[in-house]
């Protein structure tokens, strides 16, 4: 793969991409270990400190320092999504294998309940799970998971059905292959390019449903700190202080612009099958 | 008992009858051509034998290998067969390689499922049958992407993949047509060399007269899903009795037996 690498960091976005998610990453693993502040300590004092060099990001009402806050909200952020796509990626990857390789009507059946399922809004779906089953991480992450799994499903259907009629398969076939070694040695690696590209976006629309779903109360347990959160709770201060709202704005933008056009950039590096001359 | 016996074979695609009542029989270690125009019948029917249609063909008649009756099984009770009873070579060596598989792992793979051999075991297995289908340096390439091999070399893998769990029958369905014609000939000469040594039966698919000639003692002419005319290669080319394969004889003496004719 050191030949994709090289040209995903030779096109200008794909090096954006990689660039800011990893800052992202970075803040993730630093917040595990330092923040200069306790995130969630009130400090009467600094009750709307401006960006100085104590309060890099200025302070919030109750004092809280807010760099801090966007440093420990990137942990929930990136916990919430990379959950949320190893579950839309695993629970995508069976559906499309189901949809793609059963005979007759459960394929039939799959295929109808993928399309039907999807057009319901991932948001939509996990405002509903999240009503039935309360607000908590493993919830939020349930519900962007399954949601964008909908989407991975259709995505994969078409790619493993697409891999299902190559020659290859059928030569696998002739050697006494069944479906299962069908599936995990031929389709799988074949439809993984396909899937890896799909599984960066799905990661950049995931920081924004998380993000959507804070900020509007259905997200983690209100003490952890979360962007969404932080937007909910200073919008008040958008006509007073607008400058604190750049902060979890600013980290949210950062964050699905990177993951994109780490996504773009992988499509357009990883495909082997053009390097390969 | 034969080993192969197919009678009034018919696959059909909805409304469209593209195999009619086709009726083969191939004894232990014979071979048999199977020759007609792209688009008579010949590759369906060789993959009917082993059931290998694509969804939605609709297939009657009878296939018996070895006795038993193939058409109507389910996919788990033929899929044993397939590899290890009756193996394939096909068309597009390229295509039909897996492009992310390493070749050893390929030519290993029915010897995998057929005898259960370990992964490490296929691989030395795989080896050794690089080396008996003639590849160069066999332990480099068993380790080699199909991509690194030239058109010939991919061939002679999709044989050693063929011949790996030792079928009874080889079935190859134009083995040479993808191929430039010197590679052509080393390929024919490597696989009755084989089928000589292993004893096994082959069935020869091809469009091309000549080819089919070399190969094979008996012939089989297909004809828009129908086999028209069948009988000992020699007598089939010095007495045709049907005009399509008269047109075909015809044909072949224009373009390969008459160097003299051609431009220069």
């Amino acid at each position: 793969m050191t030949g994709a690498f090289r040209s995903l960091v030779r096109s200008r976005s794909g090096l954006l991409g990689l660039a800011l998610s990893a800052v992202v990453v970075a803040a993730t693993l630093v917040s595990l270990v330092w923040t200069p502040y306790d995130p969630g300590a009130v400090d009467p004092r600094a009750s709307w400190a401006p960006v100085s060099g104590a309060h890099w990001f200025g302070a919030d009402r109750l004092g809280r320092d807010l760099f801090s806050l966007v440093l420990a909200g990137a942990r929930t952020t990136l916990l919430v999504s990379l959950a949320a796509t190893v579950v839309a990626a695993v629970t995508g990857t069976l559906l499309a294998a189901a949809a793609a390789v059963t005979p007759g009507w459960v394929r039939a059946a799959v295929g109808y309940g993928i399309d039907v399922l999807i057009a319901f809004p991932t948001l939509l779906l996990a405002m509903v799970l999240v009503a039935v089953h309360g607000a908590s991480t493993l919830t939020a992450v349930l519900a962007i998971g399954l949601g964008e799994g909908f989407f991975v499903a259709r995505v994969m259907r078409a790619e493993m059905t697409r891999v299902l009629a190559a020659d290859y398969v059928l030569a696998a076939r002739a050697g006494g292959a069944g479906t299962w070694r069908i599936l995990y040695a031929h389709v799988l690696p074949n439809a993984l390019p396909t899937l890896t590209v799909l599984l960066s976006l799905v990661m950049a629309i995931a920081v924004l449903a998380e993000a959507a779903l804070s900020y509007l109360g259905y997200g983690v347990p209100s003490s952890t700190p979360t962007w969404g959160r932080m937007l909910h709770d200073l919008q008040t201060q958008l006509t007073i202080r607008p400058q604190v709202l750049v902060w979890p704005g600013l980290a949210i933008v950062a964050t699905v612009l990177g993951f994109n056009l780490l996504g773009d950039g992988l499509r357009d590096a990883g495909d082997p099958k053009a390097r390969r001359t | 008992m034969r080993l192969l016996e197919v009678e009034d074979l018919t696959v059909r695609f909805g409304d469209s009858t593209v195999v009619a009542g086709v009726r083969l029989s191939l004894g232990a270690g014979e071979r048999l051509g199977l020759i007609g125009e792209s688009g008579s019948g010949k590759t369906l029917t060789a993959l009917a034998v082993a059931g290998l249609l694509p969804p939605g063909a609709a297939v009657t008649g009878s296939v018996r290998f070895e006795g038993s009756e193939l058409l109507g099984r389910r996919e788990r009770a033929i899929a044993p067969l397939r590899g290890a009873g009756i193996g394939f070579v096909f068309q597009e060596p390229l295509t039909a390689l897996n492009p992310l598989m390493r070749i050893g792992a390929q030519i290993g793979e029915p010897l995998r499922i057929h005898r259960g051999l370990s992964r490490r075991a296929a691989r030395g297995a795989a080896a050794e049958l690089a080396a008996r289908v003639g590849l160069p340096d066999p332990e480099r390439i068993v380790r080699a992407y199909p991509h690194q091999l030239s058109g010939g070399q991919r061939q002679r893998v999709g044989i050693a993949i063929a011949i790996a769990a030792r079928p009874a029958l080889i079935v190859a369905d134009e083995p040479t047509t993808a191929l430039d014609v010197t590679v052509q000939a080393e390929i024919l000469r490597l696989l009755t060399a084989l089928v000589e040594e292993e004893g096994s039966a082959l069935l020869f698919i091809s469009h091309d007269l000549a080819v089919v000639a070399q190969v094979s003692r008996r012939l089989a002419v297909m004809r828009a899903g129908r086999v028209v005319e069948e009988g000992p290669t020699l007598d089939v080319l010095r007495d045709p009795r049907e005009p399509y394969t008269r047109q075909l004889v015809a044909a072949a003496r224009a373009t390969s037996w008459n160097p003299q004719e051609t431009p220069s």
